[in-house]
């Protein structure tokens, strides 16, 4: 067996709002070829520390590595440009654009070259191919030139995974993906995911267990900013610790 | 490619501008001049405000600074060369556009406003108050630059139609310029920060740059409507650093419509007509020289009734004619629909 | 500087940052509970500086009444035009974006402008103190101090405890405080809101008006006051620290002293000092001295 490819890790990250601990020591690891799930209650810390991941809140305490690298003081967009791509719980898009220059403008990312004032974005090759490729993979072939706020809630949690994949990560971090999807539209996602899971490394935070269960390599279970468990999907489901905590009415 | 019906407006405005001086007497040559110039101003605020979304109450300072850095960088008594006073003061307004924001780029909303016209207020204070601006009167230019090449004269301001023809290049010039930039990488990602500024974070745009480069192309713009105002009248004072013409300019842009590059050219006109009207004797008698209340009233009106400013009108309309059927296209902003 | 002209210009700038605090408070109340930014606020400054001079013989030849009774009168005034305005104008602003109030706001700023002119003319006019606040008390072996300054700082400071009490030890407080971060919320456990932003509304532009008519004696009464101190609440507002209290009056203060040393030590530079100490804040701490709270 090769060793495991850790693309992301998180070492005892901690974050303090004031008195109040929404993290506490918290170390997480994201290999390629799975999908790390990290569920818990509301206000277990699991927002935060998704922020703390991608860089859009400081910890007051721990680190961040991404492809070996040291980025804790790295941020937001230059983990990305790294390679840390980040979907949000509530649909960050255009709403205004058509569903095409959604994703090529995020292509765009990678291959931002302003200087070239008199060239026309539309003719730029890298992000209009890379757009396209990511719309594809997200099934978007249709609705290319729809407004993206004219989309259903669905397609537009689609266009937001288009959207991550169109800056080429190597890791994902995808904050509540499945919200307010019906069965179907569930299906279609987490076939995607499966299919993303062969070359990235995901963290995937979700309140749909069943889909968590179905899908996960691995689960990690915060309560109150603290990992009480932290191991494959049988042993979570086990795990008295778990049982109490968080499965207990289920 | 651009929608045949808005690259046809743009033709013809600029059609109807050049032909203009031939139809039209003196007052109205100097009327026109004068919109032009404001139409430049406004533009540079578009950049700022109706693509990249950032609301700046100070934008007469950098106007105001082009045009006093055009009298005191001028000879006393001697033409300037248009050559070098014309950059020279476009740079100087792009300087303090720099220093402004890269200050106030820190803040955010409503914060960015009031930090903005802060910053210009302490522009107007140092013209009006210490001895570089020449106090309250202003100071004058006693002799317009001229672009001279071996010993002719290639482009001489002196008389009216000359001045007219030349600001009339700049208007195209700059116009052509924005339009460009708008539709290519760096205008498209003005356009994402103010579309979704997380997003642009999160793909990868570090967007502070963008944003402080957007501030001082817009400040260098704003200078040179400036300039053309300091050669145009001769004279300059520190009103022209006001925050009620970072108002009025403000004001104009949303009159014509945010987000439209034409907006800012209908708006101009409409600014400066109804300024016009408010303050003509024939019309109001001795009220006229409270037009500020029929400004005022003017403003509070448009921004409510008038959402989209002029430019959105006929959408308007068109919707009222048809019960909310809209064109589905015309939601969707394509990159070369921004004009 | 003698140590006396030294303690004037301290008293002085405490009076002038607790009378811009006093301001500033009014301006960030209506935006923290509202989100309104209100630019017509140096205007209803400049209506009580008006009122005080205009009001005051009207009060003394009606009620016989002397200072406190214009303030009273000219308080119930600012009330009921602050009721007024909310309910005609401003309830419509609370959905709209900034960069909308702040064009109609201005466009407001324009109309008050000019009915004032229309009203009372263009001069420039003084208001006395009362007599019993006229006088001075002394200060070392050969100045003196005028009373009235102290009692403009007194009085502000009163008013800054009396809001401050208000908003954190009262049920009003609460419901307010309340209505600021979630106004559905609020709207479902039965309070009603329109009537509470009315009041919220109300009261700081009784704030702007009061800190106007008490100011007027020291500051005299003219044309372009609203505008002036409108564009200092802002910088107090920057520098303060968004959302926070305890910053405006740090910063009040803090411009009380730089504008008053400033024109006294700088005469020629005092109108830029301020803005120079916005920068040098923004520069070491971006988003002001203190966080919200």
């Amino acid at each position: 067996m090769s060793a495991p490819d850790v693309l992301l890790r998180g070492r005892e990250i901690t974050r303090r709002w004031g008195g109040l601990l929404a993290v506490d020591r918290v170390s997480i690891e994201l290999e390629r070829g799975s999908v790390h799930a990290v569920i818990g209650t509301n206000g277990a810390g699991k927002s935060t520390l998704i922020n703390i991941l991608s860089g859009e809140i400081a910890p007051s305490a721990g680190r961040v590595e991404l492809l070996g690298h040291d980025v804790t003081a790295w941020p937001q967009p230059r983990r990305a440009r790294a390679g840390l791509g980040r979907s949000y719980q509530r649909s960050t898009i255009y709403p205004s654009f058509s569903v095409f220059e959604n994703c090529r403008l995020a292509a765009q990312a990678r291959n931002q070259k302003p200087w070239l004032w008199w060239q026309s974005a539309q003719r730029c090759e890298a992000s209009t191919t890379a757009a396209r490729a990511a719309a594809h993979r997200a099934g978007l072939d249709e609705l290319l030139e729809r407004p993206a706020g004219l989309l259903s809630h669905g397609q537009k949690r689609q266009l937001e995974i288009a959207m991550c994949l169109a800056i080429a990560p190597e890791v994902l971090l995808l904050d509540e993906p499945l919200a307010g999807m019906g069965a179907e539209e569930t299906d279609r996602m987490l076939a995607l995911l499966a299919e993303l899971k062969a070359s990235h490394a995901i963290l995937l935070v979700e309140h749909d267990m069943d889909a968590v269960f179905r899908i996960a390599d691995r689960i990690t279970v915060m309560v109150n900013g603290a990992v009480i468990a932290s191991d494959t999907p049988q042993a979570v489901r086990l795990s008295p610790a778990v049982q109490a905590a968080y499965l207990g009415g289920h | 490619m651009v929608t045949r019906g808005k690259l046809l407006f743009v033709v013809a405005a600029f059609v109807l501008l050049a032909a203009y001086p031939y139809v039209a007497g003196q007052f109205g040559v100097d009327l026109v001049t004068k919109i032009m110039i404001y139409a430049i101003f406004a533009l540079s605020l578009e950049l700022l405000v109706g693509t990249t979304g950032l609301v700046c109450f100070g934008h007469a300072a950098l106007f105001g600074i082009g045009a006093y850095a055009t009298v005191l960088l001028s000879p006393e008594n001697d033409a300037a060369g248009l050559w070098w006073l014309l950059p020279a003061c476009v740079m100087a307004a792009a300087a303090y556009a720099l220093f402004m924001g890269a200050l106030s780029l820190r803040t955010k909303g409503v914060y960015f406003i009031m930090v903005t016209l802060a910053f210009a207020q302490m522009a107007y204070y140092v013209i009006h108050d210490t001895k570089i601006g020449g106090g309250t009167d202003g100071i004058y230019l006693n002799v317009k630059p001229v672009l001279k090449v071996g010993g002719s004269t290639l482009i001489g301001l002196n008389d009216a139609g000359s001045f007219y023809a030349f600001t009339w290049v700049m208007l195209l010039l700059v116009f052509g310029l924005l339009a460009l930039l708008l539709r290519s990488r760096f205008g498209r990602a003005l356009a994402g920060i103010k579309a979704n500024e997380q997003r642009m974070r999160a793909t990868g745009f570090s967007t502070y740059p963008y944003k402080l480069a957007a501030f001082t192309i817009s400040g260098a713009i704003a200078g040179l409507a400036g300039f053309l105002f300091a050669v145009k009248d001769g004279v300059v004072n520190p009103e022209l650093l006001s925050w009620h013409f970072s108002g009025a300019v403000l004001i104009m842009i949303i009159l014509g419509g945010l987000g439209h590059l034409r907006g800012a050219l209908i708006g101009a006109f409409a600014f400066a007509l109804l300024q016009e009207f408010f303050q003509s004797e024939a019309v109001f008698g001795a009220f006229a020289k409270h037009w500020l209340l029929g400004l005022g009233l003017t403003i509070i009106a448009s921004v409510a009734l008038l959402p989209r400013g002029l430019v959105g009108v006929p959408d308007q309309v068109r919707e009222r004619l048809l019960g909310n059927q809209r064109d589905r296209r015309s939601t969707t902003e394509r990159s070369d629909e921004r004009t | 500087m003698d140590f006396a002209t030294f303690l004037i210009q301290c008293l002085n700038s405490l009076q002038y940052g607790l009378l811009l605090f006093l301001v500033a408070s009014g301006l960030t109340l209506i935006f923290g509970i509202m989100g309104v930014i209100n630019l017509a606020h140096g205007s209803f400054y400049m209506i009580g500086a008006y009122m005080a001079y205009a009001l005051a013989p009207l009060v003394a030849s009606t009620f016989g009444g002397g200072f406190f009774a214009t303030l009273f009168v000219g308080l119930v005034l600012a009330v009921i035009l602050g009721s007024v305005l909310e309910w005609a104008f401003f309830s419509f602003l609370y959905e709209r974006e900034h960069l909308q109030q702040v064009l109609m706001t201005y466009g407001l700023i324009l109309v008050f402008e000019e009915l004032r002119s229309l009203i009372v003319g263009d001069d420039v006019y003084g208001v006395k103190a009362p007599d019993w606040l006229a006088g001075t008390i002394p200060l070392g072996e050969m100045m003196t101090y005028p009373v009235y300054r102290l009692f403009i700082s007194g009085v502000c400071l009163a008013l800054a405890l009396g809001m401050w009490l208000v908003l954190t030890r009262t049920r009003l407080g609460m419901m307010i405080r309340a209505g600021a971060t979630n106004r559905e919320m609020v709207q479902s456990l039965g309070i009603d809101i329109k009537f509470l932003y009315r009041a919220v509304f109300a009261a700081g532009v009784a704030i702007a008006v009061f800190a106007g008519m008490v100011a007027a004696p020291v500051s005299s009464v003219y044309p372009g006051m609203g505008n002036q101190v409108l564009i200092i609440c802002f910088v107090v507002v920057v520098i303060g620290g968004i959302g926070s209290i305890r910053g405006a009056l740090v910063a009040a203060l803090l411009i009380g002293v730089v504008d008053t040393f400033g024109k006294v030590v700088f005469p020629q530079a005092a109108g830029v000092l301020v803005y120079v100490l916005m920068a040098l804040i923004l520069l070491w701490k971006p988003d002001g001295l203190f966080k919200a709270g």
